[in-house]
């Protein structure tokens, strides 16, 4: 598959180093040039420095090409922005953003958007790791918070 | 009314001062400390609260539920979207305004159903565009969702469209001339209405008429 990633933090490069040894397609878009010694040498994926906020951006990255685009910077806002540009403006077809703050994540999944929150499905993980309980799917720790709903 | 601004930069805090100046209760939302203090100084205690605009805890301490406009002023696209989708989508706050800061992105807020911003570059460009290149069609508004422009143009000597009735022209389909500027007196446009060089004209039009619009008047 050809795969965009925005952003090569912890998340973001793990993702494109894995995918990558699995022989897809990988393109990486991040801002800071430092970053991209997290993908270490020989990584074998395409890299393009600039905003995926910024269509030329996504354009060089071969947006339109794309089977899927990851939204994976620190950033919940750029990431939530940067999904629906590639969704209503390039039609990708699937698109998982990151989001930390869970409350957010549940107002752009009621939109329609996967979006992912590290911290539910840690701290999930740990849960069933501690009970000894099978563990779940995305979207059963995606809700694990109902106690945070407004 | 009730009026949540976000972002306490320039705009924001302009803007709070004169919507407070008419009568309105105003909120900023600042998340940066030393400058919401600052501006807690500047514009009284009870006007400025300190927060994250996008955080949904913030939102309901804020009282985005009673607000009857939210307007996010910032200086991030991605926040200003964030805020007006949250305020629109969770809080269902019936007016909400976005500041865009590039242009690019304006039809992206429009397609998520934010359907009023506001761009400082777009204005300047048009100001600057009625100086500079004083033929062409300038954008005033935006109607249906943006399905409909408001345009205006002045039109000179050299325009098809000087000397003839309006009810003659071979006008885009639901397009209407209807009101211009002539010595300064403003005047409703009817068919037998004759359209002169230096008048201003306004009108409605489709959003895919308005190329030929442009054609008929002779913009470049």
């Amino acid at each position: 598959m050809k795969v965009v990633i925005f952003g090569c933090g912890r998340t973001g490069s793990t993702l494109a180093l894995e995918l990558a040894r699995l022989g897809h397609q990988i393109t990486v878009i991040e801002q800071n040039p430092n970053a991209l010694v997290r993908l270490g040498e020989n990584h074998g994926c395409e890299v393009v420095i600039g905003s995926g906020l910024e269509d030329h951006v996504l354009e060089s990255a071969g947006i339109r090409e794309a089977d899927v685009f990851f939204a994976a910077t620190r950033g919940d806002n750029s990431n939530l922005m940067a999904g629906q540009v590639v969704k209503l403006k390039y039609n990708v077809p699937k698109i998982c953003i990151k989001c930390a703050d869970p409350l957010r994540a549940e107002a752009y999944r009621k939109m329609g958007y996967l979006c992912v929150t590290p911290s539910l499905l840690t701290a999930g993980l740990m849960r069933d790791w501690l009970l000894g309980t099978p563990y779940e799917t995305i979207d059963v720790y995606n809700v694990l918070l109902d106690s945070l709903k407004v | 009314m009730y009026m949540i601004l976000v972002g306490g930069g320039n705009v924001g805090v302009q803007l709070a001062r004169r919507l407070l100046m008419v009568g309105n209760e105003v909120l900023l939302l600042e998340k940066d400390v030393p400058n919401a203090g600052r501006l807690a100084r500047l514009l009284g205690e009870e006007n400025v609260m300190l927060g994250d605009g996008c955080e949904m805890l913030v939102q309901r301490r804020a009282g985005f539920g009673r607000a009857d406009v939210v307007i996010a002023v910032t200086g991030e696209d991605e926040d200003n979207l964030v805020v007006c989708q949250m305020a629109k989508y969770v809080w269902h706050v019936d007016r909400v305004l976005a500041r865009v800061n590039d242009p690019d992105h304006e039809k992206l807020f429009l397609q998520v159903g934010i359907d009023n911003t506001v761009s400082a570059t777009g204005i300047i460009y048009s100001l600057l565009e009625q100086q500079v290149m004083p033929d062409s069609l300038l954008p005033v508004g935006a109607l249906a969702r943006g399905n409909v422009e408001v345009v205006e143009t002045k039109l000179t000597a050299r325009s098809p469209v000087v000397g003839k009735r309006v009810r003659d022209l071979p006008m885009p389909g639901q397009t209407n001339i209807v009101w211009l500027l002539r010595h300064e007196h403003g005047q409703m446009v009817e068919g037998d209405t004759i359209l002169e060089a230096g008048d201003t004209v306004v009108a409605l039009v489709p959003r895919d008429g308005a190329e030929q619009l442009r054609t008929l008047f002779g913009n470049r």
